[in-house]
């Protein structure tokens, strides 16, 4: 008997009439980058400059040497406006012979380190990773060097964080930035269904309509559109005003099935069976009652105003082979769809990752412990579920061992937070990665944490408060989120010219590239 | 289904004015007085609100400490004047273990009896020391139960204290083995005494009212017994009483209302036990070993001298005690966790373990690495608005001011506290689809250690670990 993965089947045999594929015109979306300035009056700096009104001359000398543009003194004016810090560079300006500070004859400026860098971030997302975000969203480049942005790493001290890229001091083969393909696959099956790919090794993580604003649900759907690869639904159902880029959007069927109908199965390329989520593993979605607004209760078929609580896990799921009941089901209802199964990290998630493999999936999406945007107990989001950085590779070389690796691709999320995690993510073995936090920081979040509960987000990003969302232009913020993708991309491209691959496929796996600064690096045999 | 725990709370305001970890510094002296002032644009009111935190000069600092740090006002007023910086007395509170996040979470937890829950992920570090080189599992498909939310209703986090029968022995329908006393808790947790230098004595009818309403057991000095204003007959099976080596028997009729009983380890521990149980053969006896350099040696001896129960007791940030490095109570529990099993005693004592449990996973993890239950004090210190500065000898310097709290507001926050932590137990149980505390006792499987995962993810990628 043939196996029916091998089966090369032409994709009209297999899709009925009645499979639906959308029939509204589809939203178009140029992939062009332009400056979208950040929504509030001042901006946050790493820098402050003080100036001391008495003994500053007005002689201008600071405006005339310092090349960013930080002194503003507007002509008719007798006095400087306000510094704008967050374009100073700080005291690298001093080697570049440009440092206002030993510059003014008087000593009248004085530069110091912002103190409320301390109070913006977290371990994970410190504040100068936050500003770099910002950076990018606003320019759609990486900050320049000047800046002295550490956004490669953060301070959790582990994980990501100790891992290094072991860039050779020239590259191994030269290639221009034209020649490298970023672009993954996401069916490698064979199994007749589209073989689609993406443009870059990511697409967006599921929010869904009540944990974020619709405005920040479109953002994120256009930003897939120009940059050709998808964002998800999450759970709470898919909005009417979602039709024109059911191309590029992912259905989420999670386990209390809220807005999943068929009809939202069939519009749509990828469906995602959401097991489990980074943000509360073996836990529930958790939408708190203050959030349940007309709209989302309308969306999710509820009461306004209660708590919604998904049960855990798929109450029809016992074992793997109800999951393939599930993915059958789904595989029937739209017959061009991929099936796509997320999952968190446990002991066994390799065990996991096989057997979804083995019902038929065709994208495994590992959540890690610590990601997740939406609301989640303290005690889940810290202690439930290992880190992403171990599952990738327990994953990746179990299925390589299945030898199941070819066969499927292996996205991971959790903790994914600039280009150089994606990189380091794909080298321990992912094919690609899917994002979520930092859509949030490119929008203008600060990691308050304050998402879950009232009116929800103070920044507007992650509410349902009409007054509240409504200060988030659409054309804004998706011009934020394409922004950012850009500076991404091209932070990927500049890396894999420096290890002199051609494509984010040569990377998969060459864990031989990274090393870590907690071991020696040099890898012994170990008993099996 | 049989009766469910539950424990009855309603929220407990704070006594002393928040401390927040931001606080909003605000030079009002450029303010340009806009008409359309950002400061009303804060989602929170904590602005809007000025004038309610003025009014009491006592807490005016409170609105600067309940910033949420959004920094939307920072970030939108037109003069540029906000700055938001991390409060410096929110940094001061507790110490390197019991971290001002340990303090402000607890206190939460005290007032509200609610899990807290926050969004966008976890934002600390990757492991750390202790307690947070452990993770917990889950389970994908795995469940308690399909019914309900998660099926947590089912989750029994009851165990048991006591040696327990591993076989009967039966004649006919008779049981012919001699059975020994066991008694049951709804949750691995026990109260233990507070620190002396943290004492107060109206905390010990606090402590013991807390208890009945928890329907836990608490640790009470048998030299302190009774406590002023406390109703014997109420109280009596809610507490165990701790004999010091120098404790006098207390008498039989109050004794015999008790169903847990502490003793000192003083080398006379065999006599001793069986004194009590001559007066009380109900009663269950556990031995408190301190966990100096001999104590974990010392708690697998007393296993092997056929001791029911034996609480191992770390300092108060779960160290060993006295020991120049010391080590950890996880690491210790999991330590005489596998000597009582190699030397097939661990069916026949409960260990109970002490000293360093700050947070509810701290619960659920040590009994993880092996233990029963634990057991904690400063936890329901810090409930009280406590923050652990040790300033307890002069009582007008407590910044807590305990010495004047009120019955009904100490017990109230150190019973929320504790539905806060069972609530949050469940939590974790579920996520691993267990269903009974008591087979979670050991179940490292139910875990993951950083070293192992460290080893098993990176070891053959890196090669060794640098030793730090």
């Amino acid at each position: 008997m043939a196996n029916f993965l091998e089966i090369d089947c032409k994709l009209e045999d297999i899709i009925p009439e009645k499979t639906r594929k959308t029939r509204t015109p589809q939203f178009i979306q140029a992939r062009t980058i332009r400056p979208a300035p950040p929504r509030y009056r001042n901006e946050i700096s790493k820098y402050i400059i003080l100036r001391n009104e008495e003994r500053c001359l007005k002689c201008g000398k600071c405006v005339e040497i310092c090349p960013q543009g930080v002194h503003v003194k507007s002509p008719g004016y007798k006095y400087f406006a306000q510094p704008q810090s967050h374009l100073c560079f700080g005291p690298v300006c001093e080697k570049k012979g440009c440092y206002c500070i030993t510059a003014c004859p008087e000593g009248a400026l004085h530069i110091q380190e912002n103190p409320m860098m301390k109070a913006l971030g977290d371990y994970r997302w410190p504040a100068e990773m936050i500003l770099a975000t910002w950076k990018m969203a606003e320019n759609g480049e990486c900050p320049s060097e000047d800046y002295g942005y550490d956004f490669e790493t953060g301070n959790s001290e582990g994980g990501f964080d100790r891992i290094r890229f072991k860039f050779p001091d020239r590259p191994p083969v030269e290639l221009k930035e034209e020649e490298i393909d970023t672009s993954i696959e996401l069916n490698r099956r064979h199994d007749g269904r589209p073989r689609i790919r993406i443009d870059v090794p990511w697409y967006g993580g599921g929010m869904s309509f009540g944990s974020v604003s619709n405005t920040t649900q479109l953002s994120k759907a256009r930003a897939a559109v120009a940059w050709n690869t998808f964002s998800c639904t999450g759970e709470g159902g898919f909005m009417e005003r979602m039709r024109p880029y059911d191309d590029h959007m992912i259905t989420q069927v999670a386990t209390g099935l809220f807005g999943v109908r068929e009809e939202t199965i069939q519009r749509v390329p990828i469906v995602e069976f959401k097991y489990a989520q980074g943000a509360k593993p073996g836990l529930g979605g958790h939408l708190l009652g203050d959030k349940n607004t007309q709209a989302v209760a309308k969306m999710r078929e509820t009461v306004i105003g209660i708590s919604l609580f998904s049960p855990f896990p798929f109450h029809s799921v016992y074992s793997i082979e109800d999951h393939q009941k599930h993915i059958d089901w789904v595989k029937h209802i739209n017959r061009r769809a991929l099936i796509s199964t997320k999952v968190s990290t446990p002991n066994d998630v390799d065990m996991v990752a096989v057997g979804s493999y083995s019902a038929g999936t065709h994208i495994i999406h590992l959540d890690g412990g610590y990601g997740g945007t939406g609301a989640a107990p303290d005690i889940a989001k810290k202690n439930i579920a290992m880190p992403i950085e171990y599952a990738i590779s327990k994953v990746h070389n179990f299925l390589v061992a299945e030898g199941a690796r070819e066969q499927v691709t292996l996205v991971a999320s959790g903790g994914i937070r600039n280009p150089y995690d994606v990189a380091k993510a794909i080298a321990l073995g992912a094919d690609g990665v899917v994002i979520g936090t930092v859509e949030m920081v490119a929008l203008g979040c600060v990691r308050c944490n304050r998402c879950s509960a009232g009116r929800g987000c103070p920044r507007c990003i992650a509410t349902t408060d009409k007054t509240l969302a409504a200060k988030i232009d659409l054309e804004w913020g998706a011009q934020r989120l394409i922004n950012t993708y850009n500076a991404w991309r091209n932070e990927i491209v500049s890396i894999l010219c420096r290890l002199g691959l051609r494509s984010v496929s040569e990377l998969r796996g060459r864990s031989d590239l990274l090393m870590h600064l907690d071991y020696t690096n040099v890898v012994v045999e170990r008993e099996a | 289904m049989p009766e469910k725990y539950y424990i009855a709370t309603k929220p407990v305001p704070p006594r002393r004015p928040r401390i927040g970890k931001y606080g909003i510094v605000d030079w009002r002296e450029d303010c340009a007085r806009c008409h359309n002032c950002v400061k009303k644009a804060c989602v929170y009111d904590r602005h809007r609100d000025e004038i309610k935190y003025i009014r009491d000069l006592d807490t005016v600092d409170s609105l600067f400490f309940d910033c949420m740090g959004c920094f939307s006002c920072v970030q939108d007023c037109t003069k540029n004047l906000l700055c938001l910086a991390i409060n410096p007395e929110y940094e001061k509170l507790g110490n390197s273990y019991w971290t001002p996040e340990i303090i402000l979470t607890t206190w939460a937890q005290a007032e509200t009896a609610k899990i807290p829950v926050s969004g966008a992920g976890y934002g600390g570090k990757f492991s750390g020391y202790g307690f947070d080189s452990m993770w917990t599992d889950m389970s994908e498909i795995v469940r308690p139960t399909r019914d309900g939310i998660h099926g947590r209703e089912y989750i029994s986090s009851a165990v048991d204290i006591g040696h327990n029968s591993s076989f009967l022995v039966l004649n006919g329908d008779d049981v012919v083995s001699p059975l020994s006393p066991i008694l049951s808790t709804p949750m691995p947790l026990i109260i233990d005494r507070i620190p002396d230098k943290y004492a107060l004595p109206k905390l010990d009818a606090i402590i013991v009212e807390t208890a009945v309403k928890t329907g836990l057991l608490a640790l009470v000095d048998a030299k302190k017994w009774p406590p002023t204003g406390v109703d014997a007959d109420k109280y009596l099976p809610h507490i165990a009483f701790y004999f010091a080596a120098d404790a006098a028997m207390l008498p039989v009729e109050i004794l015999k209302k008790t169903q847990l009983a502490e003793i000192e380890d003083d080398g006379n521990v065999k006599s001793r036990i069986r004194a009590l149980k001559q007066i009380h053969p109900g009663i269950v006896v556990a031995v408190r070993v301190e966990l100096t350099a001999g104590g974990m040696q010392r708690a697998i001896d007393l296993a092997a001298e056929d001791v029911e129960v034996i609480h191992i007791v770390a300092d108060s940030d779960g160290r060993e005690i006295g020991a120049e490095h010391p080590m950890f109570i996880k690491d210790m529990i999991r330590k005489v966790h596998r000597s009582l099993i190699e030397n097939g005693r661990r069916d026949d004592v409960t260990i109970i373990a002490g000293g360093g449990i700050a947070l509810p996973e701290h619960m659920a993890k040590g009994v993880l690495c092996g233990a029963d239950l634990v057991s904690i004090e400063l936890p329901l210190l810090v409930g009280l608005e406590c923050h652990l500065c040790q300033k307890c000898d002069d009582s007008h310097t407590c910044p807590a001011k305990i010495q004047e709290i009120s019955l009904s507001y100490g017990v109230g926050r150190m019973t929320n506290l504790i539905s806060a932590w069972h609530d949050q137990l469940i939590e974790l149980m579920g996520a691993m689809g267990m269903r009974d505390a008591r087979r979670l006792r050991g179940d490292v499987g139910r875990a993951m250690f950083f070293e192992q995962l460290e080893e098993e993810a990176f070891g053959k990628l890196f090669g060794n670990r640098l030793q730090a």
